[in-house]
């Protein structure tokens, strides 16, 4: 794949939620989004707190479920609409081209760290022993002591485990990779390292969209800004 | 991913005069984990049961991909092989493991019979097989020759998850597997379940009450209200940004720990 | 004599009537048919109680004939109340004669026992069976039993052999052995000591089973493959004694253990009471 050609295509997107508790009120967040990202580009999400980045972010990686538009992906040298997909399809594009690095870990019961991290890799057929051992580089690398790696991370602290949860979404070397507030509770020692992975990354090739709170790893990491704007509010609905 | 293992189309069952449930179409594609979620009585069980061939749609049908004979429809096989093709290519892993385990015979014979049944008759072989499959659940090894009625309710699900997946499944139905167990044991079944459906590509219909069980095991949801389906998709978008009515009051529902 | 005149006037020959006696024929038929199928029947009342042989005699009461010689066994003797009585039963309404020995009789109605002379064309051998059903103890639901035999689904019967070894280190079911007939159905060879099953396979007499209380026959055509179940690295295998008949010397037989006096001094003889008699 070529530089030049995007990896990650958005035109027209809407997105709104629709609150059947409170009659059905509808509240548009995301109306007539368009950006590409091409390999090699981290495109970082700018705008005030409630204009929808993380709903962007999520609608991106088929959590949300985009009214309308297209949400393109190249996958194998051909563009793969997202909008409207089967379940298969997106579940193909997540596990072979598309990282996603929540703010949170999603605490798997009784899974030790390391496990929680090779499994990305162990489902795309890699051989245990390589995942283990790139899980464990992974870890070291972001700064989470030897001891820790064969207990299951419920017990961690924040940031521990944000950071294994970065782990993992780092150990497949996604050529797409979507990041919502990747450092948030990291201290400043753990942060660089985080910042230094995304650009590492970035630099091989990765297309990387992101929403960076703290300026300094926007600065650092981000090659293009991209504003989101919070929607008009719809008439007869007061804020 | 040639063609879908089972394809539900337009599957309804009645009761008399009452509808558990109606119009159900979907399609399982290997390896894929299906979860069917609802309040009691919304008709998860009977949609299994059907899909299953343990009872017979009133209306719609119901398509698997057999390994090696094409694909079959379920409801208009021959008893003889859909009894066959349940205990060689399917898996039925019941609430209540006393439906599904022999409580009479040893655990190990338990694991056995889907092996015998196909004609294993080195008894040595049969052993070390139920073995495996005993540390494989996590029971100890010198529990093998004790009877599940001496089991604790966690392990009896374990042996029921064995005796099921033994065979080799590739489509396995779960009722409710960690239905009326305790936290922390249904933790670990959890977690061993999970662990199982990946490492062996196994494809599953799961059914469950419990959200927190489906988001965890499942890829893909189908919300079912009153037997009828009202809103399908990927497991983490149905529960993040449920759509449907039912379906956003569900959610709201679970309680956060 | 008055009596027998009595005997003849008041039942019918072989003391069924021919109805009865046609509709557990055309059984045996099928039963023949479908070697180890059990054939549901409509058993009568037997002036005696189930348990002590009504499936057999009513088996025997419609296959005998005013030419055949009846012999009657139970565990090996001629010569136990029930053998005596059923004997005599016949001699009465079927006017047949009797014999003691293996070799002359044309029928032989046993229980528990095959006789350790080798049967020949044209014998008959008649089972008393207790419970036709071999799956029964695994499965309790008789609609459940039938599908299992219809679809040869015989997984279970294997998992009793199975935990029969686990338990006690070996297959340690001496009597009532399931076994193969034919490829096709597991049977009861009703509770025959193990040793006998052997006899079963491929012998040149026709086996039939009848089982009173429960009203069903089964049958094994002469000359049918008859296999004990087992497993590859536990082959069945029959008993052995290091001691030989105190009273033939035969080291080839059936032996029953005997204590003979206060002191518990044991003996070994000949089950088979005919067969010992001959040797000695």
């Amino acid at each position: 794949m070529t530089s030049s050609q995007p990896a990650l295509r958005v035109c027209g997107l809407a997105k709104s939620f629709t609150v059947h508790a409170q009659g059905g009120l509808s509240l548009p967040v995301l109306c007539d989004v368009s950006l590409s990202v091409s390999p090699g580009e981290c495109l970082a999400l700018v705008g005030p707190s409630g204009a929808g980045k993380s709903t962007l972010l999520r609608s991106l990686y088929g959590n949300y479920r985009a009214d309308s538009g297209s949400i393109r992906v190249r996958q194998d040298n051909i563009w793969t609409e997202l909008v409207g997909a089967e379940p298969r399809t997106v579940l193909d594009v997540r596990h072979r081209t598309m990282g996603f690095v929540s703010q949170f870990l999603r605490v798997i019961p009784r899974v030790s760290a390391v496990d929680v991290v090779a499994e990305p890799l162990l489902r795309r057929g890699t051989d245990a022993d390589e995942a283990r051992r790139r899980a464990e580089f992974l870890l070291g690398m972001l700064g989470i002591p030897a001891r820790l790696w064969s207990l299951p991370p419920a017990t961690f602290s924040g940031g521990e485990q944000q950071r294994v949860n970065i782990a993992r979404s780092l150990i497949v070397d996604y050529p797409i990779l979507l990041l919502d507030e990747p450092t948030a509770s990291l201290d400043a020692a753990n942060r660089d390292g985080v910042v230094e992975l995304i650009r590492q990354r970035r630099d091989a090739g990765a297309a990387i969209v992101g929403i960076f709170h703290d300026t300094y790893v926007r600065d650092a990491v981000a090659t293009r800004l991209h504003e989101v704007l919070p929607p008009a509010q719809p008439a007869g609905v007061s804020p | 991913m040639s063609a879908p293992l089972l394809s539900a189309r337009g599957v309804t069952k009645r009761f008399g005069g009452r509808i558990a449930c109606r119009d159900v179409s979907f399609d399982l594609w290997p390896g894929e984990v299906l979860g069917i979620v609802g309040e009691s009585g919304s008709g998860k069980t009977t949609l299994l049961n059907c899909l299953a061939g343990r009872l017979l749609p009133d209306g719609g049908s119901v398509a698997y991909e057999t390994q090696s004979a094409g694909t079959v429809d379920v409801h208009h096989l021959s008893e003889a092989r859909r009894r066959l093709l349940a205990r060689t290519e399917w898996g039925f892993v019941n609430q209540d493991a006393r439906d599904g385990l022999r409580m009479g015979v040893s655990a190990g014979a338990n694991i056995g019979e889907r092996l015998m049944a196909v004609g294993a008759r080195h008894y040595g072989d049969i052993r070390r097989e139920a073995v495996d499959w005993m540390a494989r659940v996590e029971i100890d090894a010198d529990r093998l020759d004790d009877r599940p009625t001496t089991y604790s309710g966690g392990m009896r699900q374990r042996l029921q998850i064995a005796r099921n997946l033994v065979s080799k499944p590739r489509l396995v139905f779960m009722d409710e597997p960690t239905g009326g167990l305790d936290v922390s044991v249904q933790a670990r079944i959890l977690d061993l379940l999970r662990g199982l459906v990946e490492g062996l590509h196994l494809s599953a219909v799961l059914v469950t009450h419990d959200l927190g069980v489906a988001r965890l095991l499942t890829h893909r949801l189908m919300v079912m209200q009153g037997g009828a389906v009202v809103e399908q998709g990927l497991t983490d978008q149905v529960l993040d940004d449920p759509q449907d009515a039912y379906t956003q009051m569900l959610v709201a529902s679970i309680l956060p720990v | 004599m008055p009596d027998t005149n009595i005997q003849a006037t008041a039942y019918n020959y072989a003391y069924l009537d021919e109805q009865t006696k046609r509709m557990i024929r055309r059984a045996i038929l099928k039963a023949v048919a479908v070697p180890g199928y059990q054939v549901p029947f409509g058993g009568r009342e037997m002036p005696l109680p189930y348990g002590w042989g009504t499936g057999g005699i009513q088996v025997t009461a419609a296959i005998i004939g005013r030419d055949d010689t009846l012999k009657v066994i139970d565990q090996g003797a001629d010569d136990t109340t029930n053998a005596v009585s059923i004997r005599r039963f016949f001699a009465k309404v079927a006017e047949v004669a009797t014999t003691t020995h293996t070799e002359e009789a044309t029928v032989i109605q046993t229980r528990h026992r095959v006789p350790e002379t080798p049967l020949t064309d044209g014998q008959i051998l008649v089972f008393q069976v207790p419970i036709p059903e071999p799956l029964r103890m695994l499965e309790p639901r008789e609609t459940e039993t039938r599908t299992l035999h219809a679809l040869s689904e015989y997984g279970v019967m294997q998992v009793s052999l199975y935990e029969s070894i686990a338990r006690h280190g070996r297959i340690a079911k001496t009597y009532n052995y399931p076994v193969m007939v034919n490829g096709r159905y597991i049977m009861s060879p009703s509770p025959i000591p193990k040793f006998d099953n052997p006899k079963l396979d491929r012998s040149a007499a026709l086996q039939l089973y009848g089982a009173g209380r429960e009203k069903r026959i089964y049958a094994v055509p002469p000359h049918t493959p008859v296999k004990s179940l087992d497993f590859d690295d536990h082959p069945f295998e029959i008993e052995t004694w290091t001691e030989c008949c105190a009273l033939c010397g035969s080291k080839e037989s059936f032996l029953d253990e005997m204590i003979v006096d206060d002191t518990g001094k044991r003996l070994f003889v000949c089950s088979d009471t005919d067969y010992c008699e001959s040797r000695r």
